[in-house]
Formats: C-alpha cells, sequence, structure tokens
C-alpha cells in the first residue's frame, strides 16, 4: 500500500492510470505508423493543426466576436432574477450560431471550393450557395420575429410588465 | 451531458464505420483493399453478408448523417473544456504530462476524423492522402485515446450529470443561472460574468444546431420526396429524371469513358479455370433475365431507394464457363483505364446471391451511359463503388 502511495505521489496518478495509457499510445503507434506512411509533415500538420487551429483560431475568434456582439446589444449587465426575460444579444447570437454553423460543415459546396463537383455528380454546384442565403435570411427573420413578439408582450399595457434592462457594467 | 452524448454517438461511428471497411471485403483481394499495411487492424473481418438488402445504405446513412449531427456537439464540448488547455503550470506531474499527449491524440484525432469525413462527403480532396487510409488508420489512432478518457472521465461525467436534475435545469431561465461552485477541475470560472445564457438555453442551442444539420442532411440518404429536403447536402438534388434519374457517384466523362469503349464494339468475356466465353450486348440479352430491386449505397452516406435492375445473374453467367455447382468469387473488370475501383473482387456468397446481377437495364430502359451502359454489377448490401459500371471482363475463380 505504502509502495503504492509512493508512486502515486511521484506519478501523479494511480498505476492504472499509466498501464492504460501506456497501451492506448501503442495502439495509437501501430497505427500511427501506418497513417504517417506516405506523406508524414502533411498527415501531421493535419493531426496536429487541426487541434491547433480549432484551439487558438477558431474558438478564440467565435469567441472575441460573441464579446463584440454582446457589448454592441449592450446586455453585459445581469437580467433580473425571476423574469424570464431573453437577454437581447441571443437574438442574435442563436441565429447567427446556426448560419455559421452550416457555413463551417458545408462550406466547400457553399463556397464553391470543389471544381469536380458538377463533373463527378451532374448536379449543380451553383444551388448551396443560394440556399445558405437563404437559410441564413430566414434564421435571422424568426429571431426577429420572436423578438418583436417578446418586445409586444412586455408593453406597458401588455400582459406583462417587468423591470427595464439593466444597465451595462 | 455533451460526454455523454459524445460517447453513445462516437461508439456508433466507430463501429459503423468498421462495418463499412468490412463491406469492402478487404481481405478478400488486394484490389479490394485501400490499406494493404492493416495489420491486425483487420482483425475483425468477416465476410459481409447480401442480406438485407439496405444494409450498407442503413449503415453509411448512419455512420454519416450521425457524424454531421455531432459536430456542434463536439464543438460544444471543446468549448467548455478549453480553460484546461491553459491550466498553469502545464505539466505538474508525469501522470498530467502523459494525460496532455493522451489529450492531444484525443482531440487532434476527433477534429482529424470529422475534417476529413466531412470534407470527403463533399469530393473536395484537399487532405494529405487518400482518403480511405487517413481515415481508417485515423480512426485507430483516436479510439485508443477516446477509450482512455472515457474510462478516467466516466466518474466525472456521472457526478456531473446527478449533481443536477434535468427538469430543474429546465426550469431555470437566464436570470436564474448561477455558476458552477469552484472545484478542482479548473473549469470554473473564479470571478465568472453574469450569465447570458441559461442551462436550458446551452442545451437547447446546441440541440437546434444538431437539429438544423440533420434537417439538411438527412434526405440525402432516404431518397424520394425527402431528397429535396436535404438542402446542403452534396447529394440532394436528383441529376434528372426518367429510368436512369437517380444518383450518380461518378459520370461517365468525368472516369475518361469514351463513346468507342461502349459502342458496337463492346464484348463482355467471361472466363472460368480454362474456359472463356465473349458474349456481344445482344447476346447477353437473349440470356435468362432477371429483375432485383436493390438500392445504390455510398460511402459517402448519400443513398436511393430500391431501382429494379434486369439483367443476367451472376450464376447464370458461371454456369457459361462450366462452373454451375457454387461458384467462387469472381474479378470484375470496367473499361475503365485506372482509378482506384475500376475492378474489384465479389466474395462467393455475392456472386451465389439470386439478386446479384450483370444488370442491362433499369427501370424499365437500357442503362445510361452514367449507370454503366452497357452492363454493370449490382449485388444486395454492396458498397456502390462495388458495383462497378462499364463491365467488360468477369473472371470467376481469380481474386485480380
Amino acid at each position: 500500500m505504502t509502495r503504492l502511495g509512493g508512486f502515486r505521489e511521484r506519478y501523479g496518478a494511480s498505476p492504472l492510470h499509466l498501464l492504460l495509457v501506456v497501451c492506448s499510445f501503442a495502439l495509437a503507434l501501430y497505427a500511427g505508423i501506418r497513417l504517417l506512411e506516405g506523406d508524414p509533415l502533411g498527415v501531421a500538420i493535419w493531426f496536429v493543426g487541426a487541434a491547433l487551429l480549432h484551439d487558438l483560431v477558431l474558438l478564440p475568434l467565435y469567441t472575441l466576436t460573441d464579446r463584440a456582439a454582446q457589448a454592441l446589444t449592450g446586455v453585459r449587465g445581469a437580467p433580473v432574477s425571476g423574469t424570464h426575460r431573453t437577454p437581447a444579444v441571443n437574438y442574435v447570437r442563436v441565429p447567427a450560431f446556426l448560419s455559421l454553423l452550416l457555413l463551417v460543415v458545408w462550406y466547400p459546396l457553399v463556397l464553391r471550393r470543389v471544381p469536380g463537383y458538377h463533373s463527378a455528380t451532374g448536379l449543380d454546384p451553383e444551388v448551396f450557395l443560394r440556399r445558405w442565403l437563404l437559410l441564413t435570411a430566414a434564421f435571422f427573420a424568426c429571431s426577429a420575429l420572436c423578438l418583436l413578439a417578446a418586445t409586444v408582450r412586455r408593453r406597458p399595457g401588455g400582459p406583462r410588465r417587468e423591470p427595464a434592462v439593466a444597465e451595462p457594467e | 451531458m455533451f460526454g455523454l452524448v459524445l460517447l453513445f454517438g462516437i461508439t456508433v461511428m466507430f463501429v459503423t464505420g468498421l462495418l463499412s471497411y468490412a463491406a469492402y471485403n478487404p481481405d478478400l483481394a488486394a484490389v479490394n483493399d485501400q490499406t494493404p499495411d492493416k495489420g491486425r487492424l483487420g482483425f475483425y473481418l468477416f465476410s459481409w453478408p447480401t442480406s438485407p438488402s439496405w444494409l450498407y445504405r442503413l449503415n453509411q446513412g448512419i455512420h454519416v448523417t450521425l457524424g454531421v449531427v455531432l459536430i456542434p456537439v463536439l464543438l460544444a464540448k471543446l468549448w467548455s473544456v478549453i480553460p484546461r488547455l491553459f491550466s498553469w503550470p502545464p505539466l505538474r506531474s508525469p501522470a498530467q504530462a502523459v494525460e496532455r499527449l493522451s489529450l492531444l491524440l484525443l482531440v487532434g484525432g476527433a477534429l482529424f476524423e470529422f475534417a476529413t469525413g466531412v470534407l470527403n462527403i463533399q469530393l473536395h480532396y484537399i487532405f494529405p492522402g487518400s482518403f480511405y487510409t487517413l481515415h481508417f488508420y485515423g480512426a485507430w489512432v483516436f479510439i485508443g485515446a477516446f477509450v482512455v478518457h472515457v474510462v478516467f472521465r466516466i466518474p466525472v461525467a456521472v457526478r456531473a450529470v446527478r449533481g443536477r436534475r434535468l427538469r430543474t435545469e429546465l426550469r431555470t431561465g437566464a436570470a436564474d443561472t448561477l455558476p458552477e461552485p469552484l472545484d478542482a477541475t479548473g473549469l470554473v470560472s473564479p470571478s465568472p460574468a453574469p450569465a447570458t445564457v441559461s442551462r436550458r438555453g446551452a442545451l437547447a442551442v446546441v440541440g437546434a444546431g444538431s437539429l438544423t444539420l440533420f434537417a439538411v442532411t438527412v434526405g440525402q440518404s432516404i431518397g424520394g420526396w425527402w431528397r429535396r429536403t436535404a438542402l446542403l447536402a452534396p447529394h440532394g438534388q436528383e441529376p434528372g429524371t426518367g429510368p436512369n434519374g437517380f444518383q450518380i457517384n461518378k459520370t461517365a466523362a468525368d472516369v475518361g469513358i469514351r463513346p468507342a469503349d461502349i459502342g458496337p464494339d463492346w464484348r463482355l468475356t467471361v472466363r472460368g479455370p480454362g474456359r472463356e466465353a465473349v458474349l456481344t450486348l445482344d447476346q447477353l440479352r437473349r440470356l435468362p433475365q432477371t429483375t432485383a430491386a436493390l438500392p445504390i449505397a455510398c460511402v459517402e452516406g448519400w443513398s436511393t431507394p430500391d431501382q429494379d435492375w434486369t439483367g443476367v445473374r451472376l450464376t447464370d453467367l458461371a454456369a457459361l464457363v462450366g462452373l454451375t455447382d457454387g461458384p467462387p468469387d469472381v474479378f470484375v473488370e470496367s473499361v475503365q483505364r485506372g482509378g482506384s475501383f475500376s475492378s474489384t473482387v465479389l466474395r462467393d456468397n455475392q456472386v451465389r446471391d439470386a439478386r446479384s446481377l450483370l444488370a442491362l437495364r433499369v427501370n424499365g430502359a437500357d442503362l445510361s451511359p452514367d449507370h454503366g451502359y452497357p452492363a454493370r454489377i449490382i449485388v444486395p448490401a454492396n458498397p456502390g463503388v462495388h458495383n462497378t459500371k462499364w463491365v467488360t471482363r468477369l473472371t470467376f475463380g481469380a481474386t485480380g
């Protein structure tokens, strides 16, 4: 027991942790050698680059964009407890999120990055950008309708009166 | 919550991925195997069955649609754990050092698999190598780290899910949403800003993302009326109308089929041990014709509902060269010059299925050049690229 306790102190986790991780590394290496065959540098860049691109570019980018949207809509203050009021920024966030999500997933077709698409499938490559723009318009239109409905509900004389928007910090 | 969804989702992705690999019968012949150096990674391979005929269609529909739908969940999961990346000091113990390396395989592997998959279904071949090699070995590099992560994090995940009642969270708005209490995970902000989204809101947004992706994708795997709902999916349109108006993987022009290759000089050569028969298209048409209703299903996830194929049974063609009793595997060659799927080997169980045809007609009309005129293979539950088009030679008992 003491010996195991010593291991834990030096290593920082249980021996089981080490065994499992080494086992997974061995498998990763077995497959990794085969993965890297051909274009080792290219594959390594893609593998590590995917994580770096997401963690250090994509995530900071959308976080900053969101911060900017929050500052613009002036809702950094806390909403008042007990009101079920949606902070104004969410009326922009949700449609923007849906639109950008569709773009991130389908960007090769939406942005016409696939020269061989028509030749291979016989299908029209022009439709994707049009459809994505219409979907984006629909998301923002729905959000605008929701905001309008919420505003009408909150108007003086409306069914419910709620406190004014909290001051920005 | 996102973790649990990914636990189930990625497990299904891995299993359907392995099944799709098995469906190519890669252990049967070199031409079927896109990853000949697989070593023990093909340990589980088995003879791919021919029933039910929609087996490959379902498997790939699930693999691709689920993969697309899981993207917002994966992004949300990564967003929720990002503070861990910047924890300080970066290496507190040897255990943490190996864990960080393991997490690189986990996160890099997940993003690599999703990226190669999403690019491949859009025919955007910018990745460094063959899709099959990258996606297959990448999955094996990823899965070890995934299992380790699940084993070590399951207690945390269970505690986190048990710690909150879903019903209570679904009744709590943004204004009453309080931050998590500070704990040792390093994931809780020491000075959190007031919540602008409730927990139910965060779940709803991610759910809406998945639902939206599902709605604009799944129609390409159902076909018929539903295809028009697949607004952004690569095969969300029909290429034409009439008997040959269904989905095409690669057109004749795209793979360099010339009119002369499939004109009046076209012949079908059928070979068996020590025997050979050469047939014109008219001679083929005079052989007994069979009709089978079978789908086309692509590794890229799109598929068509059943089409009515008419042609000569593979067993009848084997009989032409004397193989009347339980014909063996067959090596199929196309007039297509080169290309990774211009030839293929079908296993004996596929040859012997009464619905396996060398089809000459579809839905009551001659095959169009894009669908393999004058003759193509159609075998139930077979991956689309193994239903070879523009067939010119069948060699029974050979594997390439």
